[in-house]
């Protein structure tokens, strides 16, 4: 009994540890990503400290409200950032242990995922603002068209394990390796990549440095937002990015990663899975940075074409993982 | 006398003379009195129901007219659960129409009409034979028409409606009549226990069970006779819509389980790839419609279409999974169908309510006028806004736990053993998902229009808070759409026991709050087993372990957000940014159209848009003077489908017309052939 307990305080004192380095890996990862553009483009760059110098700056700052909005002005960055805490925790990027009676199932984990892509909208609809509505409508659209990608890739996921459970779907790519190279498992990752940088406001989806308010999206809905809101908008969205890329790595580089085992992750594990996920995360930032450079912004209504092209690779992952496994 | 019968007993009671004093009373006494009895009858079912439900019998046995035919009322476990989703939406219908039904909804042939719509559907809930529940059917549909008519006087509109819904119902009650006549005479009864024993594979029974699922997908309101439904839910008033979304229609479910669960459970695959079929063009055509209706009663009518859509899919998925041998996955998908249809009831009867509270406090159901609700309206509001995330199947409400379970249920269909049944659950998944995302923006767009934002017009600035018993309504409905999310586990094992099923138990630390469900364990021996246990790899949801969770995070943003709110305190100011260039006119603000726009573009083709721009210059092409913007969406089963039937059906009348040309002689000539003829006939 004392054995049990003893787990799963260990499994708690992981999550938490997992949450903690995700909040504060999550500025450097954006840092990681403005550098290497910035790099890429032949300036100097601001430095991987300047997000977490910009977070506490606006954190301080006082917060306008318009006259006319409500409660939602606080409340939606309070949810937006409450959600992106919650995926940090539940989502495997340290280690896959996770409480028993909180599986980080996947369709809770995208449930929690788009609780803070509805805050947004509603955020963005709340001042009553032009861009505000714009931004929140295309949004909502793009969410709406990456649904059936990202659900059809978890199934694909799901069908060598038998589980939709993020943690067993990790440690079974750990205990077969050959499932990574898989055709259905590389074609379901895919997908799941082109729906990440969809759901994170990336190019080609959408231009995270735009000042161009008629091509904004993300950008749009937070343009009303000010001080420590906008703080928790940034840090909301942040930690959404960081956790979806730290996924994705660990589906195409599972090792490293702590595992559950008997009685919870053991100290060593735990600083492995750390050092593990930092160095992963990282290197796929500069991955996507770079592609980002290389790439222009689509059209918004080009957007939907590359959203059934990611369909349809998802859906032949789950067709495939029954013919040829 | 056993509780069930005295229930049933009571209920009957209760209404009769609730319509007896709905048509005896003054206006004044009838305001008070009608909506009392109303939801008194809505108690006594709930109560009846939830005997039944957990296994009470009782019979009552009405005589009709016809010498030797009686029709028996006897609910099993089944038709308890639907009694107490009837009488539940009832008991809150009720309490609204104390503040909310007015005018001409509160009428004397209005207040007759409802409890006798009430009864009929109560009737079909608890039939025992075919006899009580054509019954039934048919009070609950003529009895619905008279209310969809109740304002016909004021406004045109409500006589079409009328007509389509009056039309579409007996439609669906002649396929049913028809259905149960097939069944009835191949079995030589009209019991239940007489349908049962009928062969499922036998011609006779295909024929009757077409016929009878037709008609209720009709009473459902799934594609493509749905047409009724965006017509006849908007223009009723709206306890009667939501009476008539949140459980009328759930008389079509009722009747589809009735036939593939209770009586012929062992029927062919094909009965279920038709339901899924159906299911999934109501699904997305309905929520695609949704998505991009700018009357929000009318945009709640086709979300009507989507719900009942994936509780087709989940029916028709488990009659499939069960077809073809994977019995457990089949009952946690029955299961999955049962807890949408609590959930849409919950979730639909709070939104049509407060959309009813919202058309009293501005007059206005258009979307693209509304706007800023959410300060003058806040309980409405709140009750809104937790019923929309109910309705978009967002965490911690029913419609999340109901998706997901019909999710997990889907993606553990089939497998490397059955990779068609596999390509069925990959489709149903799709289809799913595309719903819950357009869903997911439908709604937001419905709240954060219609409560968010600025008033867009002077019925919008002019809103104010309606009555105690229309929020009572409206909370009370909210609360059931988050109990019922958090804490699943009762209802889900008690959703087990109406269906006589298996494969689903309650799980979680406390209360037992969460959902097991043991029915799709992966099979022994797969990869994931091997590396954490097949414990690990039963589905289990603990929404209140969520909520935990989520709370827990929240605590920890409140307590900084607090720290750095005594350092900095938020300011007010008069205007938005809006990037400097931020205007007073509210008319520059997104509406209901233009957030739907995207939408439009991309499934024109599917929604049948039409739309003109017309632009008036001066003198050079660039110096505009105005601009006109026209957009139609059309419903194109209804275009294409029932239009042109509707105009060979007129010119076939156009040419009987030369049949009777007003002379008498013509008309006693066709008599006497007529009477000649029946002679004829009856001689032979």
């Amino acid at each position: 009994m004392s054995g049990e307990v003893a787990g799963e305080v260990r499994v708690v004192v992981a999550v938490v540890l997992q949450t903690v380095v995700v909040v504060v890996a999550a500025p450097f990862l954006v840092g990681v990503l403005r550098q290497v553009r910035a790099r890429w483009e032949g300036r100097v760059g601001q430095g991987l400290l300047q997000p977490w110098r910009d977070l506490v700056k606006l954190a301080r700052k006082e917060p306008l409200q318009a006259s006319g909005s409500t409660v939602v002005a606080w409340v939606a960055p309070v949810v937006v950032l409450g959600s992106g805490l919650l995926l940090a925790a539940l989502v495997p990027t340290v280690t896959t242990a996770g409480p028993a009676r909180l599986p980080a199932d996947l369709f809770v984990v995208v449930s929690v995922l788009l609780v803070g892509t509805v805050a947004l909208g509603l955020l963005g609809l709340d001042a009553g603002s032009a861009f505000g509505g714009m931004g929140s409508s295309r949004h909502l659209t793009i969410a709406a068209l990456v649904e059936p990608t990202v659900l059809l890739a978890v199934y694909a996921l799901s069908v060598p394990v038998g589980s939709t459970a993020l943690g067993p779907i990790v440690e079974g790519r750990l205990a077969d390796p050959g499932r990574v190279v898989a055709p259905a498992g590389v074609l379901a990752v895919v997908a799941l990549a082109i729906a990440v940088v969809a759901e994170t406001a990336r190019i080609p989806v959408d231009n995270p440095s735009t000042h161009l308010e008629l091509t904004m999206v993300h950008e749009a809905m937070v343009l009303e937002s000010s001080g420590r809101d906008l703080a928790a908008v940034e840090l909301g969205s942040w930690l959404r990015l960081s956790v979806l890329l730290a996924l994705v790595a660990n589906l195409v580089v599972p090792w490293g990663v702590a595992t559950a085992g008997d009685g919870g992750p053991g100290l060593p594990a735990l600083a492995l899975g750390v050092v593990a996920v930092v160095v992963k995360t990282a290197a796929s930032g500069v991955v996507l940075a770079t592609a980002e450079v290389f790439m222009a912004k689509l059209r918004l209504f080009r957007v939907p074409e590359l959203l059934t092209g990611s369909f349809v690779l998802a859906f032949l992952a789950v067709t495939g993982s029954y013919v040829i496994g | 006398m056993s509780g069930v019968r005295l229930g049933l007993l009571t209920v009957l009671g209760l209404a009769l003379v609730a319509a007896v004093a709905g048509g005896a009373l003054g206006t004044a006494a009838r305001q008070r009195v009608s909506p009392l009895l109303g939801a008194l009858v809505g108690a006594a079912a709930v109560w009846t129901g939830a005997l039944a439900w957990s296994g009470g019998t009782g019979r009552v046995v009405v005589g009709t007219v016809l010498p030797g035919v009686t029709a028996a009322y006897a609910p099993d476990r089944l038709g308890g659960a639907f009694l107490v989703l009837v009488g539940g939406v009832t008991v809150l219908a009720s309490v609204w129409a104390f503040d909310g039904a007015r005018g001409t909804a509160a009428s004397r042939t209005a207040w007759v009409a409802y409890p006798l719509f009430v009864l009929g559907l109560l009737g079909v809930m608890a039939a025992a034979d075919v006899v009580a529940f054509l019954l039934a059917w048919e009070v609950m549909a003529v009895a619905s028409a008279v209310l969809v008519l109740a304002d016909h006087a004021r406004r045109p509109e409500v006589v079409g409606a009328g007509l389509w819904y009056a039309g579409m119902t007996q439609l669906s009650f002649l396929l049913v009549l028809g259905g149960f006549a097939v069944l009835a005479s191949a079995a030589g009864g009209t019991g239940w226990s007489d349908l049962a024993r009928l062969a499922p594979d036998a011609g006779a029974t295909g024929a009757g069970v077409g016929l009878l699922l037709l008609g209720f997908v009709t009473k459902a309101g799934a594609v493509p006779v749905h047409v009724w439904l965006p017509r006849a839910h908007p223009e009723a008033p709206s306890h009667v819509s939501a009476l008539m979304s949140a459980a009328m229609v759930k008389a079509g479910v009722y009747g589809v389980l009735l036939v593939v669960v209770r009586l012929l459970p062992a029927g062919p695959s094909w009965w279920g790839l038709a339901l899924l079929v159906v299911g999934s063009a109501s699904a997305v055509f309905g929520i695609l419609q949704a998505g991009v209706a700018a009357d929000l009663k009318r945009l709640l009518a086709y979300s009507t279409t989507e719900n009942v859509g994936l509780i087709l899919v989940a029916v028709g998925a488990a009659q499939v999974t069960t077809a073809r041998g994977d019995v457990e996955t089949g009952h946690v998908l029955l299961v999955a169908a049962l807890l949408l249809t609590f959930g849409h009831a919950a979730a639909k009867s709070v939104l049509f309510l407060t959309a009813g509270s919202v058309l009293h406090a501005t007059g206005l159901r258009d979307l693209d006028r509304l706007g800023g609700l959410g300060r003058t309206m806040p309980w409405t509001c709140g009750a809104f806004g937790v019923a929309a995330l109910g309705a978009a199947g967002l965490p911690v409400t029913a419609g999340f736990v109901a998706e997901w379970t019909l999710l997990q249920a889907l993606v553990h269909a089939g497998g490397p053993a059955d990779p068609r049944l596999g390509l069925v659950s990959a489709l149903a998944v799709t289809v799913v998902a595309l719903t819950a995302g357009l869903a997911l923006m439908t709604f937001t767009k419905a709240f954060g229009i219609a409560f968010l934002g600025r008033p867009r017009s002077d019925g919008a600035a002019a809103a104010h808070e309606v009555g105690r018993a229309e929020r009572l309504a409206a909370a009370v409905g909210a609360l059931a759409v988050l109990g019922l999310g958090l804490v699943p586990g009762p209802m889900a094992t008690a959703a087990v026991r109406a269906l006589g099923v298996d494969g689903v138990t309650a799980a979680g630390t406390t209360l037992a709050a969460g959902v097991r469900l043991g029915g799709v364990a992966p099979a022994p021996g797969s990869a994931g087993e091997a590396a954490s246990g097949t414990a690990a790899l039963v589905p289990v949801l603990d929404p209140l372990a969520l909520g935990l969770a989520a709370l827990a995070a929240l605590v920890v943003v409140a307590g900084v957000v607090a720290r750095l709110r005594r350092r900095a305190p938020r300011r007010a100011v008069e205007l938005g940014w809006g990037c400097g260039g931020a205007r007073v006119s509210p008319r520059m603000q997104y509406t209901a159209t233009s957030y739907a726009e995207p939408l439009v573009r991309i499934f024109d083709a599917p929604l049948g848009v039409s739309r003109s721009v017309a632009t008036t210059t001066a003198d050079a092409p660039y110096v505009v003077r105005a601009m006109s913007f026209r957009q139609r969406v059309r419903d194109v089963f209804e275009e294409h489908g029932y239009r042109p039937l509707l105009r060979a059906a007129a010119r076939v009348g156009d040419a009987g017309r030369a049949l009777h040309n007003g002379s008498v002689h013509r008309y006693l000539a066709w008599s006497f052939a007529t009477f000649v003829v029946v002679l004829g006939l009856a001689a032979r």
